[in-house]
């Protein structure tokens, strides 16, 4: 499918016009920063016309670390437990990027069966924050029986990286050569047990969520992303999917062991609210099998690790790299420049809720009622760790 | 069409970091029509990011542009060098509706001005911030934070085999054995 790229001389972005707000029509509101669950600890400061939002402003830095100035003075090594932070219910993807940015640099072979565990590794990720999102979105929309059931088996998810990994949350699993170890005893079976069992509750999410006309009539028409919004406002992932834009870099520039599992790209057309969530529900699926096909061909024996210098003494040689992965947000980046020292000269981190939470954001609740600003929220599927790095 | 960016655009040090990845670098004054020219005659069309490396030693900011093509599925790291001490850089937030806040954040981070770009002044990530843009090399956050929040005793750190033979150990000498 093609489409205009919407960029043109006739286009431009406005900014809003300043208001009156001593005309007594508007009423400020905030919309955060306490912790919803799931959008994290990021506000908009919202201006009200009745129940009608005519003014949306983004506010993020609640979250803020510095993780990009602390990165540049600590070692190579050091700065893996800074990294899975930066994006908490996704850390994996950091992890994979950070430490395939160093092996490009460094010219460094994975072993095969680490670039399976990896794979697997990631989907896993993926499945995991998907099951967060979904229980995220229907709880916005007032329905709470679904995040308990989707929380719940995210932790059964949580249970296999604890397996795998020795961690839950902050895996620190994909090291530079490889992953820190193979699978344990029996973790295939579980794996596929927990696999199938969640695979019959997306059945019930469906039924109950997908299916349900309060869920329907709110998230249908809702926050509605025209194609001519994709290119100029960098819109990625099952946003830019539910668009019809077929864009999946596992597909489109494969990476680890993608190329050799049998996927299509998800997408959609209405490009709303409902349809992103439909997405993703789909792309929960598809991790699904992902995972399935990963355990059917990771290989059970050999390195998992490639021979590496001690950890204290590493020196990248100079240069600069971009990677990037698929993460469930869409593309999820990590450029680094190397002057050859044992410390970072600058790393800077790209992640998709930089634009989908704010420039995305401003424009969609425009004229949205006040009750489905959580919804809307939900539906764009934001990280702020990630924008306020 | 890197020949053709070299004629027309005065383009320099082009390096091919990666299969699909180049590098390359342009004058402050050619970057807006360079970046235009590639995305509406080049298919570039997606802006990945905006950032900036400081050079403190040489006294030089360099903007970095990540521009990728969709269709041929590749990617141009275009470098601009400005002046570390006051130079202003040309905004690009009319051809990118999310360009303006990587200038609004690299504004608060670095100091860098981008006149016209849209609330360049508001505060980004850090609120009511009074002291140098703290992504700058001169600033020290290890100084930042002991001035500002006081000394707290932390952890003590033992030198694991003094420490085993003191408290584990005490009647063997240290040895574990």
């Amino acid at each position: 499918m093609t489409h205009s790229t919407g960029h043109s001389a006739s286009l431009d972005f406005p900014q809003p016009e300043p208001l009156d707000l001593s005309s007594g029509k508007y009423v400020k509101l905030w919309q955060g920063p306490q912790h919803p669950g799931i959008t994290g600890n990021m506000s908009l400061e919202l201006t009200l016309c009745g129940d009608e939002i005519v003014e949306c402003k983004t506010h993020v830095g609640y979250l803020h670390r510095a993780f990009e100035k602390l990165m540049e003075r600590r070692t190579y090594i050091q700065n893996f437990t800074v990294v899975c932070r930066i994006a908490v219910p996704e850390p994996t993807f950091n992890e994979y990027l950070y430490a395939q940015a160093i092996e490009e640099l460094s010219g460094i072979e994975v072993p095969e069966r680490a670039v399976w565990l990896r794979t697997l590794n990631l989907e896993l990720m993926r499945l995991a924050s998907f099951l967060m999102w979904i229980g995220g979105l229907s709880g916005a929309f007032g329905q709470y029986t679904v995040p308990n059931w989707t929380l719940a088996h995210r932790d059964y998810v949580l249970d296999l990286f604890e397996e795998m990994t020795g961690a839950r949350i902050y895996h620190m699993y994909i090291v530079p050569g490889g992953v820190r170890a193979g699978l344990p005893d029996g973790f295939e079976q579980r794996a596929r047990e927990i696999m199938d069992s969640t695979e019959k509750l997306l059945v019930q999410i469906e039924r109950v969520m997908f299916n349900n006309t309060v869920f329907k009539t709110r998230s249908k028409g809702l926050g509605i992303i025209t194609p001519d919004m994709i290119d100029p406002y960098g819109i990625v992932g099952p946003n830019a999917r539910a668009c019809g834009f077929a864009r999946d870099l596992r597909k489109d520039e494969p990476y680890l062991a993608y190329d050799q599992l049998d996927f299509d790209v998800v997408t959609d057309n209405d490009s709303d609210a409902y349809s992103r969530a439909y997405c993703r529900l789909q792309e929960t699926r598809q991790s699904i099998s992902l995972i399935r096909q990963c355990l059917d061909n990771a290989p059970t024996d050999g390195p998992f690790q490639a021979d590496m210098p001690n950890v204290l003494h590493w020196k990248v040689p100079a240069g600069e790299t971009y990677v990037k992965a698929e993460c469930t947000r869409g593309e999820y980046g990590y450029y680094i420049v190397s002057d050859g020292s044992e410390y970072i000269r600058r790393v800077h981190v790209r992640g998709p809720s930089y634009t989908h939470a704010i420039a995305v954001m401003e424009r969609l609740a425009v004229g949205t009622n006040i009750a489905d600003i959580a919804g809307l929220m939900v539906s764009l599927h934001t990280y702020p760790p990630e924008i306020e790095r | 069409m890197l020949e053709r960016l070299q004629r027309e655009f005065g383009v320099t040090d082009i390096n091919e970091l990666k299969p699909g990845l180049t590098s390359l670098k342009v004058a402050r004054d050619k970057t807006e029509t360079l970046i235009r020219e590639l995305r509406d005659r080049e298919g570039y069309t997606h802006l990945n990011f905006m950032t900036v490396i400081d050079y403190i030693e040489d006294g030089i900011f360099t903007i970095v542009y990540m521009l990728h093509n969709y269709d041929n599925k590749d990617t141009l790291s275009i470098h601009v060098d400005i002046g570390r001490d006051g130079e202003d850089m040309v905004s690009i937030h009319h051809l990118w509706a999310q360009a303006w806040t990587y200038q609004r954040e690299l504004r608060e981070a670095y100091g860098i001005r981008f006149p016209g770009s849209p609330r360049l002044d508001e505060d980004f990530v850090l609120e009511g911030w009074d002291q140098i843009p703290p992504m700058r090399r001169e600033f020290d956050t290890k100084k930042f934070s002991e001035e500002r929040f006081g000394h707290r005793e932390g952890r003590s750190s033992e030198e694991p085999r003094e420490h085993m033979k003191v408290n584990l150990y005490p009647n063997r000498g240290g040895d574990e054995q």
